[in-house]
């Protein structure tokens, strides 16, 4: 058995390369400055760009600006950097900007406590830019969930055109592990599709039944034109409610309608459990502990653990749900992702606890408030 | 040459706005350098002068308030080809001021053509960075209290290379923007021109005495001598070739069997310069020869050099599940400060957890067993108590053997580097005897 030892920000950048990051551009903030410095070693020699913005602003613009001119991009930072991405973030949902968005989340609010961890940001990311349409937020639980899910990340960003959040925890992005990253189940690279050669180009026309246009690159013998204005097919800033309405409905759909493709989760279900345990990210970790605990004393449990939470997988979670008689959620912060569950159980009770002052939520803990 | 202006979309400013001038100036100047709109990126950002990609059959980049010079550099650096035109208002310039600064600073091969008005045209005719004290704007008094910048000195200071100013009437001004544009590096040209929707309804002021005011500002017209280096992305690729691939990330054999059960918690506490954190990688690479699955996490204060320095290390026969240490198998305490920062677990310690520590230390109280080591007697020095230590750990056979040990050093050093800590852990071997 061969196995590697690295932390979860140098798997990330790993991923990324792997996914066939072209471009990274970010500023240094604890803890996701290590994903600056990996994509530096990595990125350049493999004829990359590595690029640090002046601000976080600009790295995100850099990102952006590359992406057009058909790059693979990425970009990382924490909860503040994520609060200079928004109006960016909104940009690159509404221009259909492929790109992919790492925050290693740290104990807020504000500035809070730089080296300790948090899933405080996790509706923030979902809804922390104007316009309110969705984006993919992929959690990742470990080291190796930060190598795979990166490279998906990717692979959603360019099928997609649209940002996908990687919510990493410095927990996770911090924490040194052993894995044999040979043994991951990867996938293949995916580049967004290109017009075909000879058709002529709208920059924002989608085929009847597709619901992504094709892409052109900034640069290329086909004019392109890219806005953060409400845009028809053509890319011209245009007021027709009728056309904004249609562009905006599909950016909705193209995303909610798919997501059944692209839900990673962990289920370990009991089918005689009565309670269902479900988690994200770090917390995932002691939620195992405490389920093996709770089987090893001769109680049943099931648990979900839960790596796409945006879009909410709805269906797939309902059916989950469907067969519990009582939800427990546990999450490191004070009630965020806990709302989407409640809000598709049909009656059963849905009991939350959330920490979220630097502390790990330990196994003991997830025991005692489930009650077994 | 062809015109490359946008016969569909003409332009729809205001009668009389300078802007549309500058748009045929521009078209000009594009047809000067024989530039096909393949060729051609013009990057905007809100406002007025943020209209101006429309007007163009060339590709086209609009964005965000003050930010477009950011999306102008990653065009650029992803398509060093393409010729990149950014325009923006006195508006963007102000609020992407940090931009504005780095892009002369950075020198990427990108043209900012800067119309400036003197005001926020779009919004209604408030005050801009570049407004005169005097003016009137919908500001009420506020422009009274901020003096106006001087766009081209700023952007001299900052390092651009190449900085003009002309006014939008100037009939030079194609052949200025085509020189820019031309010029291999950040080239500016600050426009001054007039805003009749806005500006010129409060302040009666014309074309001629803008250009009064402006003969009264140091000429800036060209090539800085002082400022003109390498451009960035050139330069950039030129430094980045050279950058040496590290190689995969070297895996971790698993030769040994481990003298661990099940899961050993280990806290490592010391201070800056005791090496803590390399210890605690040194312990995991150890396990990891054993086959063990191995998780650390350091704790240490943003100062690095002073302070305490901690390191968490899991080992586990099984995948490590929760990652924290509420209760240490083996503490490693080398000093005080470490100590203080963990000093609630020792109450937790039982009679199987076992602590190694410097001798002249005070631990809490507690049950663990407990060797103390005098570094000082055994002539070990500060950087190298915390690999020593574990020597004695090894020594013990508790949660690593010394082969494992050897192994883990041999995984985290090479060379020089791997003779020092072997022949450290030798003298280390001392500590056993003596204790
Ligand atoms: S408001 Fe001023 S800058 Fe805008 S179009 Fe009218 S005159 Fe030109």
């Amino acid at each position: 058995m061969i196995r590697n030892f690295i932390d979860g920000n140098e798997a990330i950048a790993r991923g990324a390369v792997l996914a066939g990051c072209q471009l990274f551009a970010g500023y240094p903030i604890t803890p996701a400055t290590t994903i600056y410095q990996q994509m530096l070693r990595l990125l350049p020699a493999k004829g990359g760009i590595c690029l640090q913005g002046e601000d976080e602003i600009a790295s995100i613009g850099f990102c952006l600006g590359a992406s057009m001119a058909g790059l693979k991009t990425m970009t990382a930072t924490s909860g503040p950097g994520i609060s200079l991405y928004s109006e960016q973030i909104s940009f690159a949902i509404g221009g259909e900007i492929p790109l992919v968005i790492v925050d290693v989340q740290r104990l807020g609010p504000s500035t809070g406590s730089a080296t300790k961890g948090a899933d405080g940001d996790i509706q923030f990311m979902r809804w922390g830019c104007s316009g309110g349409l969705p984006v993919i937020v992929l959690a990742p639980v470990d080291v190796g969930d930060c190598f795979t899910l990166t490279m998906h990340a990717f692979n959603l960003a360019e099928k997609y055109r649209c940002p996908v959040f990687i919510a990493s925890n410095k927990e996770i992005g911090m924490t040194c592990e052993s894995i044999d990253l040979d043994s991951l189940a990867t996938p293949e690279p995916l580049t967004r599709e290109y017009c075909p050669s000879g058709q002529s180009y709208l920059p924002f026309k989608v085929e009847s039944a597709a619901m992504v246009p094709s892409f052109l690159p900034i640069g290329g013998n086909r004019l392109v034109r890219q806005t953060s204005s409400t845009h028809g097919p053509e890319g011209y800033i245009t007021a027709d409610t009728e056309i904004i309405g249609v562009a905006i409905d599909r950016l909705e759909k193209k995303l909610v309608t798919a997501v059944d493709n692209f839900t990673f989760f962990e289920l370990d279900s009991d089918p005689r459990a009565e309670t269902l345990l479900i988690v994200y990210g770090v917390t995932a970790r002691a939620a195992k502990t405490a389920v093996e605990q709770i089987r090893n004393g001769g109680k049943e449990i099931s648990l979900l653990i839960l790596k796409t939470l945006y879009p909410v997988p709805e269906d797939f979670l309902k059916r989950c749900l469907s067969k519990a008689k009582r939800v427990v959620v546990v999450e490191m912060n004070l009630g965020q992702y806990v709302r989407e569950i409640e809000r598709l159980v049909d009656e059963q009770p849905v009991i939350h606890y959330g920490r979220m002052d630097g502390e790990l939520i330990c196994p003991e803990t997830i025991r005692e408030v489930i009650g077994l | 040459m062809t015109t490359l202006l946008n016969r569909e979309r003409p332009p729809v400013f205001c009668p009389g706005c300078s802007h549309e001038k500058i748009v045929r100036v521009l078209d000009n100047a594009l047809q000067q350098l024989g530039l096909s709109g393949e060729q051609v990126v013009i990057v905007t950002d809100i406002g007025c002068a943020g209209l101006f990609d429309t007007f163009f059959n060339t590709h086209a980049f609009h964005g965000l308030h003050g930010r477009a010079l950011t999306y102008a550099t990653g065009l650029k650096m992803a398509d060093p080809e393409l010729t990149v035109i950014t325009i923006m208002g006195d508006g963007g310039l102000g609020i992407g001021g940090a931009h504005f600064l780095s892009s002369c600073r950075r020198n990427l091969d990108i043209n900012l053509l800067i119309l400036n008005n003197f005001n926020y045209g779009m919004t209604g005719g408030q005050c801009s960075v570049t407004t005169p004290v005097e003016a009137a704007t919908s500001s009420g008094f506020l422009n009274q209290l901020e003096p106006p910048l001087d766009i081209c000195r700023i952007g001299v200071a900052a390092g651009a290379p190449w900085v003009g100013r002309a006014m939008a009437t100037d009939g030079e001004l194609s052949a200025q923007i085509a020189e820019a544009v031309f010029y291999q590096g950040f080239s500016m040209i600050d426009i001054w021109g007039v805003c009749p929707g806005r500006y010129s309804k409060r302040n009666k002021i014309s074309l001629k005495q803008i250009e009064k005011e402006m003969s009264l500002l140091p000429a800036a017209s060209g090539i800085v001598p002082a400022n003109e280096r390498q451009e960035f992305g050139s330069h950039y690729r030129s430094l980045a070739a050279q950058v040496q691939h590290p190689g995969s990330v070297s895996g971790i054999n698993s030769i040994f069997s481990p003298p661990v059960r099940d899961r050993c918690n280990i806290l490592l506490l010391g201070t800056a310069g005791q090496r803590i954190n390399t210890a605690g990688e040194i312990l995991c690479l150890s396990a990891m020869s054993a086959g063990m699955h191995v998780t650390q996490k350091n704790d240490y204060p943003i100062t690095v050099l002073r302070g305490h320095s901690v390191s968490e290390v899991i080992f586990s026969r099984s995948p490590v599940g929760y990652t924290g240490i509420k209760k240490p198998h083996i503490v490693i305490a080398l000093s005080a400060e470490g100590v203080a920062r963990r000093k609630n677990v020792f109450s937790l310690l039982d009679t199987d957890s076992l602590i190694i520590a410097a001798d002249n230390l005070e631990i809490p109280e507690n049950n663990a067993r407990t060797i103390k080591i005098d570094f000082k007697a055994l002539g070990i020095s500060t950087p190298d108590r915390a690999l020593a230590s574990l020597k004695v750990l090894a020594g013990e056979g508790y949660a690593i053997t010394e082969e494992m040990l050897y192994a883990g050093l041999a995984n985290r050093f090479t060379g020089k580097q791997l003779n020092e800590a072997r022949s450290l852990i030798c003298k280390a071997g001392q500590a056993e005897k003596r204790s």
